[in-house]
């Protein structure tokens, strides 16, 4: 098991700077700690899976990459600026696939996947050209005018990836985004996922409670306790040999069923 | 063999289905007409005219230019009326959903005013205002500015949060915003706002007629009482609903055409 350690940050950004740093953030609620003095680097192009408990403090741990919230105490960057304080700054930069597909019910499946590139202002025919793309790509050709109600739970958020791949953001963010789907229908998902992410070498965050879904996604697994420290940073290849990733997985059971 | 295929079955016929629709919708109205036909024959014809006078009189306002103008001058009221009080409502409607200070100032105003009954508007708007038209205006915006503003609010509340969320993640400008998530989002229920206050105005907007106008279906009201003439008066009053009935048609086909996003359970 490569066990990694994250360093204290550069200041500056540059090609070597990570893309996402936590340097010493803490969350608190009240008298809730959801996020207790955490250090974390993630660089740019890696594929990491946050892998935790429910009530860990991941999707907090989210919400501040994604600049919905404020750390309490520390610094959270991403692409070395504060996302909370410069939120427009990072309109086109970051891409978010929700726990549930959160699709607006008053569009069509290709008028979903537009909103982004609305946002952007790109053009009319570009937006539909690129959103028919990502329908054809995640295998929704056919229903591109179909109104969510009338999609199936995996299409509609295989509708919710495109959407996010479509403005070809740089950094994904992923919060459970097939927890709500059979087993099936996840497994073949995620590994569409992952898929797209090393093609395109979007940094992506992937935020999981499922060790299997870990292990399918990510390359580098951060394990966090509660409230959220890091219990294990390991990194996983496709050279792992198969009795060491056993032998990971039941590290990061047993630090999970602790 | 017996073959049974789902066409075989009466009520899946396409015409016997249009014909029972239409029969349903038809069959109270029918029952009503019926009643007073009937009581007609009893009683003096201003108590109860026959339908026969009140379709000709009917017949006689809408052909009639100097008598149609008082229905479409009534109809423009309404519709002014709402559009006035609508824009002022979106307008405080926001400033409450937004500001915590307006919505501890506008609230209990506007329920304060909700409790005041459109006549004392009416009693109100004469002794403040001399212009009929505007007094009318003044009449329709107070009585209905409440309901529109509160409607607003919920509306603007009530949107999902979860999809909220998401449109911010692609960090909107605010126009694509609005136009992305907040219009599409209320839309349901300013449409159902708006169908409700026209029943109101019609109602407020004779009343104000009624005093404080010369012209008008509810000034003509006025002089078919004066008249003891109860076939103008029904005359009259269908006027008024008909074009209730119209415009909540029109609005209905607008929520078809909207509203073609939501799913319809076969059961229902």
């Amino acid at each position: 098991m490569t066990e990694r350690h994250s360093q204290p940050a550069a200041t500056a950004r540059d090609e070597a700077a990570p893309e996402i740093q936590f340097r010493n953030v803490s969350k608190r609620f009240g008298t809730l700690t959801a996020v207790d003095h955490l250090n974390l680097e993630i660089g740019k192009g890696e594929l990491v899976a946050l892998l935790g408990k429910t009530g860990c403090g991941k999707s907090t741990m989210f919400n501040m990459i994604a600049g919905l919230m404020e750390p309490t105490e520390g610094a959270v960057t991403v692409m070395g600026r504060v996302p909370f304080r410069e939120f427009d700054w990072f309109r086109g930069k970051m891409a978010i696939v929700f726990q549930n597909d959160r699709l607006l019910p008053w569009r069509t499946a290709v008028r979903n996947v537009e909103l982004g590139l609305e946002m952007l202002g790109i053009s009319a025919g570009e937006r539909r050209a690129r959103a028919l793309r990502w329908l054809e790509t995640l295998g929704l050709k056919g229903h591109e005018n179909d109104y969510p109600y009338a999609l199936s739970g995996g299409m509609r958020q295989r509708v919710s990836i495109a959407r996010a791949f479509a403005t070809d953001a740089e950094l994904l963010l992923c919060d459970e985004p097939f927890s709500a789907l059979d087993e099936m229908t996840s497994a073949r998902l995620r590994t569409e996922f992952a898929r797209l992410v090393r093609d395109t070498g979007k940094t992506a965050v992937f935020i999981t409670h499922s060790i299997n879904e870990a292990f399918d996604i990510g390359d580098r697994i951060v394990v966090l306790k509660r409230p959220a420290e890091i219990a294990h940073d390991i990194q996983i290849t496709p050279d792992t040999p198969d009795h060491e990733r056993e032998r990971i997985r039941a590290v990061i059971h047993h630090s999970l069923s602790a | 063999m017996t073959d049974v295929t789902p066409s075989a079955h009466p009520y899946a016929n396409p015409v016997f289905g249009a014909a029972r629709g239409f029969f349903w919708i038809a069959a109270p109205f029918v029952l009503i007409a019926l009643a007073w036909q009937i009581a007609s024959l009893f009683f003096p014809p201003f108590l109860f005219p026959s339908l026969i006078d009140v379709f000709a009189r009917v017949f006689q306002i809408l052909t009639t230019w100097s008598q149609f103008s008082s229905v479409l001058a009534t109809a423009l009221r309404i519709l002014a009326g709402l559009a006035g009080a609508f824009s002022i409502g979106v307008i405080l409607g926001l400033l409450i959903a937004n500001f915590r200070v307006a919505d501890r100032l506008l609230t209990p105003t506007l329920t304060f005013f909700q409790g005041i009954p459109a006549l004392s508007w009416v009693v109100f708007a004469i002794i403040w205002f001399h212009g009929v038209e505007f007094r009318i205006l003044f009449i329709m915006i107070m009585t209905t500015l409440p309901a529109f503003t509160f409607q607003v609010v919920g509306a603007l509340r009530g949107m999902n949060k979860d999809l909220l969320e998401m449109v911010m993640s692609f960090r909107p400008t605010r126009p694509k915003y609005f136009t992305a998530m907040v219009l599409p989002a209320v839309l349901p229920e300013i449409l159902t706002a708006w169908k409700v206050n026209l029943g109101n105005a019609s109602r407020v907007v004779v009343v104000a007629e009624l005093v404080g106008s010369s012209g008008g279906v509810g000034y003509e009201l006025l002089q078919q009482q004066q008249l003891f003439d109860m076939a103008g008066a029904l005359a009259w009053t269908l006027q008024l609903v008909f074009f209730v009935l119209l415009f909540q048609w029109i609005l209905s086909l607008v929520e078809r055409v909207a509203f073609r996003y939501r799913a319809i359970s076969e059961r229902s």
